[in-house]
């Protein structure tokens, strides 16, 4: 978009652009670090997990993005929980996504909204309570498109339905891919007050907890910055056949940015038949 | 630093006189169609992108699509007043994109009706906000809630507008290019303004249905026109010659991902691969045509 930009236009560009880096970590260090970890160290690195997503988000309603763990979840040393934010989304609590020493691999891809230009953040907890920290900027793009799903009729038509994805040959004793699909509006309540004449809240997904023999593998508490029909890819290690459990929840609040005043929802589920 | 920046935008946004008019073509009597450019909308060309145009009967102006941003739609405005007496009655919006109806309050005075598709106001609603922030940030366009004009006739199905001497049809569509498209037909000179359910030289951009838009390509291939008005490209006299590249280009999308997905690939690995035979065929491919496949990806997994 810019390469079309005059020079004179694109000269004076480059210092908001620098602004709004600064102002990335101001949100960061003033809001959001006091928020989810006052008084704590957090170490800023690429060795415990890696980000992957677009450097311009074509679509805002529907960016994917990936966190590649690089430990093995033993026992003894593993990922506990991942925590995502979207430092300019108007909310910018993405999920905090739980695992276990089963789940194998602490590897979970996810397709989020972004608003704006922001740096998106995943913050690793060990088991031992060592917090590491990876960061990634990405561009929201222009054009016509918005962060809400293309489609919110078709999305609704389907509420609650999900899907299990696996590969076609499971194995025992190593980390299998997951996909669960959730289809779900995931609705934000952002809108326009003076043309609201229809969706007036929010109504999202809240909770997802997988379990494989009853045993949890992946936990995902998640908020209006998931896209429409929420879909998560993770690892679980099947010690033998069994069944995939996934129970979903969703919540509706009174206020887009707001999760004081909220109504419990509806519980999904699913079920999957393993056969390594 | 912000200051300056903004007070360069704004001042490129402003026309040099404010009764500057927009360039027309009479298309068939009666019908005036300003062509737009195949430009990513930025804060160079601030929206103004989209074809739009009016139609002229004996006692009321119909206006369909009002431009990209209040100063695009004010010279619009103009270029009706330039090219006849008769009022402004109706103002109709295709869809909800920004570059169709950012122009809307140009034309807010007393006796004129907005019209659009009956969910059109609910996608303004969802997307108001976010696309005002844009306007400030990606189009140096400012704008104020109150530039958004919902419809105040909705079109359920399809409505007939007397224009005198002259009856509009309009057509609401199930989701195709975005879930609120209204088409506009003029019986007397055979005319489809289809806006963005048709695009020529410009590659198609889905924020709707896939399946959608080929199901109404299907049932609009089989009627008969003079001249289809696109929403970008040029008018259209061979219909529905000109109608495949669109038609080839969305069946190729919905083959490629069906196929992807029976794979077992995943959405950030088809973006990369699918429908790249398509790039030469089309302006502003690299732009738009990731976003397609991503939307179109998240549809048709469902099937």
């Amino acid at each position: 978009m810019k390469k079309i930009l005059p020079a004179i236009l694109l000269t004076a560009l480059l210092p908001v652009g620098n602004t709004a880096a600064a102002e990335d970590e101001k949100i960061w260090n003033n809001v959001l670090k006091p928020e989810y970890f006052a008084q704590q160290a957090i170490q800023e690195s690429d060795d415990v997990i890696e980000l992957d997503a677009p450097i311009r988000a074509e679509d805002p309603a529907l960016v994917p993005f990936k966190i590649t763990s690089k430990i093995k979840q033993s026992k003894d040393n593993y990922i506990k929980r991942i925590l995502v934010l979207v430092d300019n989304n108007p909310f910018p609590f993405v999920g905090d996504f739980g695992f276990t020493p089963d789940s194998g691999k602490a590897d979970v891809a996810m397709r989020i909204r972004v608003n704006s230009n922001s740096n998106i953040r995943a913050i690793a907890e060990m088991n031992d309570g060592k917090l590491v920290m990876t960061k990634k900027f990405v561009k929201a793009s222009g054009g016509c498109s918005a962060p809400i799903g293309a489609n919110l009729d078709e999305a609704m038509a389907r509420l609650g339905k999900m899907k299990f994805r696996l590969e076609d040959q499971v194995k025992t004793g190593e980390p299998n891919q997951v996909q669960l699909m959730i289809s779900h509006p995931n609705i934000t309540g952002m809108q326009m007050d003076q043309i609201t004449r229809f969706i007036k809240r929010s109504h999202f997904v809240k909770d997802v907890k997988v379990t494989f023999n009853g045993k949890p593998v992946f936990t995902a508490k998640t908020d209006i910055a998931i896209s429409a029909d929420p879909n998560f890819r993770f690892y679980f290690v099947p010690d033998k056949a069994g069944e995939l459990k996934a129970e979903v929840a969703d919540t509706s609040c009174e206020l887009p940015t707001k999760r004081d005043v909220c109504t419990k929802g509806d519980v999904y589920t699913e079920t999957f038949k393993v056969q390594p | 630093m912000k200051v300056p920046l903004l007070c360069l935008l704004l001042a490129a946004a402003v026309p040099a006189t404010a009764a500057t008019a927009l360039s027309v073509k009479e298309v068939t009597p009666g019908i005036y169609v300003h062509f737009g450019k195949h430009l990513f909308p930025d804060s160079h060309n601030h929206g103004e992108i989209a074809n739009l145009g009016f139609i002229v009967g004996q006692k009321c102006v119909a206006v369909v699509d009002s431009g990209g941003n209040p100063e695009q739609g004010a010279a619009l405005k103009q270029a009706v007043s330039d090219t006849t007496k008769t009022p402004i009655c109706y103002v109709i919006n295709t869809h909800v994109h920004p570059d169709h109806i950012n122009g809307n309050s140009a034309f807010k005075a007393p006796g004129v009706k907005f019209v659009g598709h009956h969910k059109l106001a609910r996608a303004m609603a969802a997307r108001g906000s976010y696309y005002l922030d844009r306007a400030a940030e990606q189009l140096g366009v400012k704008m104020s809630a109150t530039d958004l004009i919902p419809p105040d006739i909705e079109v359920k199905d399809s409505m007939k507008l007397d224009l005198g001497g002259r009856t509009l049809v309009l057509t609401a569509h199930p989701a195709a290019h975005t879930d609120n498209d209204l088409s506009v037909y003029d019986r007397e000179s055979s005319t489809m303004w289809l806006s963005d359910l048709l695009f020529t030289e410009h590659v198609p951009t889905l924020d709707g249905s896939l399946k959608g838009w080929l199901a109404e390509i299907d049932k609009l291939e089989k009627q008969s026109f003079r001249y289809v008005i696109p929403g970008h490209g040029d008018v259209v006299s061979d219909w529905p010659q000109s109608l495949q590249p669109e038609k080839h280009y969305l069946t190729l999308l919905q083959t490629e991902i069906r196929a992807a997905i029976k794979k077992g690939q995943h959405l950030e690995d088809a973006v990369q691969t699918i429908g790249y035979s398509e790039k030469n065929n089309w302006a502003l491919f690299d732009d738009y045509h990731r976003k397609n496949v991503t939307t179109a990806f998240a549809e048709l997994e469902w099937e």
